[in-house]
């Protein structure tokens, strides 16, 4: 009787080895605290197989072995990895200048590598107001490119900010590119991008194929044609912006009735909050039958007061995004830098003009972001963490696979002190040596 | 049998927990020796998991050889549904220690053949030996796993239908919609349970009370089907103070007498682990009688 017993278990034995040999590593990460489902859970692990997260509970009972690697995250918090919805460049990089082929992938993959050191595993390389010869050079290369902990962060798509916006809020765009109108509609925002589909419809098939250059249009609702193309680039399966907008609060309004879902950074290029009209801010408002659109913040301390983040947040706390709309200085160190056709010093976290006190765009990183956040409002950390996570995933439509920690999202997690600094960073299963990433960037500049 | 009484739920946990701890300690399994373990689900058993799992993370106890057998599961809910007793057990227990996934058996509710399932489940017990210690809850109407009121004594694992008071009471989990509880099961039976070498059968809460009372100062009835631990040469039900109220002063006191003797006669160093004396304090020789 022992006999066969211990026959049957070591044939059983056997049949295990040949299973784990066949299936793919499985790692659970212990000894954290998880951002899951709005709290953080404590006492629970992390499975992560194929670069997914995976459900224990099936693995335990399908699959019926052990994790490969048990992993000590000595406490941390695990977030999902960040994801940013505006940044212009870093590290030296600025999306918006056309480059040859090879040296501007060779600038995207410093900047996608750099990025995680911040905690950033995906983001929409954003393009400032250009010609459309600049679109047609730089967008191919923007369509969604899964990351690795080699290749770093996903980028999910850019984010076209202009040129359908408003002369009078400009901001840093160039005037002489800008579009004053859309009369043509659809057909009018394709030729200046460069898009494929010929239709809606077409372009639609594009996006759900992941061969959409573009994530999100910064568009102002107010120029002619443009508030009627909406519904279009909608259904194109494009996130619709309003910002760098003079729009009205019945424009603004409307804009969202048609499928706008977010406002570009927030306060910033816009008109000013008055009281009879309360203009793009007025949406945080909005009647209750209207869904309010999420915000872009940037949370710099700098380009949006400290209070009026608060507003905002106190306003409407779910539609919070953090974005550092960054220039190509961020990441960079402290010094003197030719960018583009300007000359910038970057002193602390801010970056100017050389030889004037003209801020020349943020340089802030998206973790002191979440730290400022926190400051400026007194929210939870689980309300700061799901603004640069869960709250971004969503405007983009991509929550069930980023920007949340449950089975079958990828496993992009980022793992951080108690005040908030990244310590380890996971894209798609895989750790990042995030100390090769920073000689790296100084180095290569 | 022995009945051991404890002040209420806590302590009953703490107490079952501890001798589940203490048995497979003197047990000492080994990968060819396992400590096979039966185990039920529902409200009785969960402070007893809290507490094993506590025991595992101060490192006191390793489930590394234990095999457990399960009481019981639903047909046809799938594995993963919230209320299965698959998910019951995963986070209750095994997600947060480190038994082997091979080592733990669950009635499958989604067989093929379900007949074939719990001619299969008994072979499995038989297969390692036997279940060393089964731990058990009871219903308020006495009924052990899914052994409704009237099941055979003789019962081995099979499909049973639910008793509409179980329905009821169970429809609790399933959004307040009796439709939504599944009407059939797949449990071991009575003989299953006591075929094991030993019984502990936890029984908490002033609604259990009667059931108690039925079970241990009446006779052997297949209307209270945990009546049939009175056969059992090892079984022990550990209850609260509220689930005795049911029962004769003399039957409380007499139970409680035996462990007060034992403390002050004996020492409970003295005292086994199941009960057994192995010596008296002042005996000339040392003995070991139950």
């Amino acid at each position: 009787m022992k006999l066969s017993i211990i026959a049957a278990l070591s044939v059983a034995a056997a049949a295990l080895v040949m299973s784990k040999e066949n299936e793919p590593k499985v790692t659970k990460i212990i000894n954290c605290r998880i951002l899951r489902d709005h709290k953080i859970v404590e006492k629970d692990a992390i499975w992560i197989q194929s670069g997914k997260i995976i459900d224990p509970h099936k693995f335990f009972w399908y699959q019926k072995r052990l994790p490969d690697v048990v992993l000590d995250a000595e406490g941390l918090i695990i977030a999902p990895g960040f994801i940013e919805a505006q940044i212009n460049g870093a590290f030296g990089v600025d999306f918006s200048v056309p480059m040859d082929h090879d040296i501007y992938e060779k600038g995207l993959l410093k900047v996608n590598r750099g990025l995680l050191k911040y905690g950033t595993t995906s983001y929409c390389p954003t393009i400032v107001s250009s010609s459309s010869s600049v679109y047609h050079r730089v967008l191919p290369h923007l369509k969604l490119r899964a990351g690795s902990a080699e290749t770093g962060a996903t980028i999910l798509g850019a984010h076209v900010e202009g040129p359908f916006i408003n002369k009078a809020r400009i901001g840093a765009h160039e005037l002489k590119v800008l579009q004053a109108s859309a009369n043509d509609g659809y057909k009018n925002f394709k030729e200046v991008y460069g898009l494929e589909g010929e239709t809606p419809e077409a372009q639609r098939k594009l996006s759900d194929k992941d061969l959409n250059c573009i994530k999100i249009i910064t568009c102002a609702p107010e120029l002619e044609g443009v508030m009627d193309t909406i519904p279009d680039l909608v259904k194109a399966g494009i996130t619709v912006s309003v910002g760098h907008s003079m729009a009205n609060i019945s424009q603004a309004e409307r804009a969202v009735e048609n499928g706008a879902t977010f406002i570009t950074h927030l306060f910033n290029a816009m008109s000013q909050f008055h009281h009879r009209d309360p203009g793009v801010i007025g949406l945080l408002g909005s009647r209750l039958d209207l869904p309010r659109p999420y915000y872009g913040l940037i949370c710099d301390g700098i380009h949006v007061h400290p209070n009026s983040v608060k507003i905002a947040y106190d306003s409407h706390p779910k539609g919070a995004i953090l974005i550092t709309d960054a220039m190509s200085a961020m990441g960079l160190p402290l010094g003197n830098y030719q960018l583009g056709n300007m000359s910038v010093t970057k002193e602390d976290d801010r970056v100017y003009i050389e030889g004037t006190e003209t801020l020349a765009g943020s340089v802030i990183t998206l973790d002191a972001c979440v730290r400022n956040f926190i400051k400026f409002t007194h929210c939870s950390l689980v309300e700061a963490l799901e603004a640069v996570t869960l709250h971004p995933a969503t405007l983009l439509g991509i929550q069930d696979t980023k920007g949340v920690i449950k089975p079958g999202a990828d496993a992009d997690l980022v793992f951080l002190s108690d005040d908030l600094y990244v310590k380890r960073v996971f894209v798609a299963g895989e750790e990042v040596d995030l100390k090769s990433i920073d000689v790296e960037a100084v180095e290569k500049f | 049998m022995r009945l051991v009484i404890r002040k209420d739920f806590e302590a009953v946990s703490y107490h079952v927990a501890k001798y589940v701890k203490e048995r497979i300690k003197e047990f000492a399994p080994t990968a060819t020796k396992p400590f096979v373990l039966g185990l039920p689900t529902g409200s009785s058993p969960i402070g007893v998991y809290r507490n094993l799992v506590k025991f595992h993370q101060a490192g006191e106890l390793s489930f590394q050889h234990i095999i457990t057998f399960n009481m019981d599961e639903y047909v046809g809910l799938p594995r993963d549904h919230p209320e299965s007793y698959h998910s019951f057990m995963w986070s209750n227990l095994f997600k947060h220690v480190d038994i082997l996934p091979e080592n733990v058996h669950i009635l499958d509710g989604n067989a093929t053949d379900l007949d074939l399932e719990c001619q299969r489940y008994e072979e499995k017990i038989a297969a390692v030996g036997g279940i060393e210690l089964f731990l058990g809850g009871i219903g308020p109407d006495g009924h052990i796993a899914f052994n409704e009121p009237g099941s055979s004594l003789n019962s081995r694992t099979r499909v049973k239908t639910l008793a509409y008071d179980t329905i009821v009471a169970n429809a609790r989990f399933f959004d307040n919609d009796i439709t939504k509880v599944p009407n059939l099961a797949l449990t071991v039976g009575v003989a299953t349970v006591m075929d094991a070498r030993e019984v502990c059968i936890i029984i908490t809460g002033a609604h259990k009370a009667l059931a108690l009372a039925k079970c241990i100062e009446e006779g052997v009835n297949h209307m209270w089907t945990v009546s049939a631990i009175q056969l059992h040469p090892r079984g022990m039900i550990v209850c609260d103070e509220d689930a005795t109220l049911e029962l004769h002063v003399k039957t409380v006191n007499y139970f409680k007498s035996i462990e007060k003797v034992h403390e002050q006669l004996i020492g409970s160093d003295n005292v086994g682990l199941q009960g057994g004396v192995r010596s008296w304090r002042g005996g000339a020789e040392s003995t070991y009688h139950q």
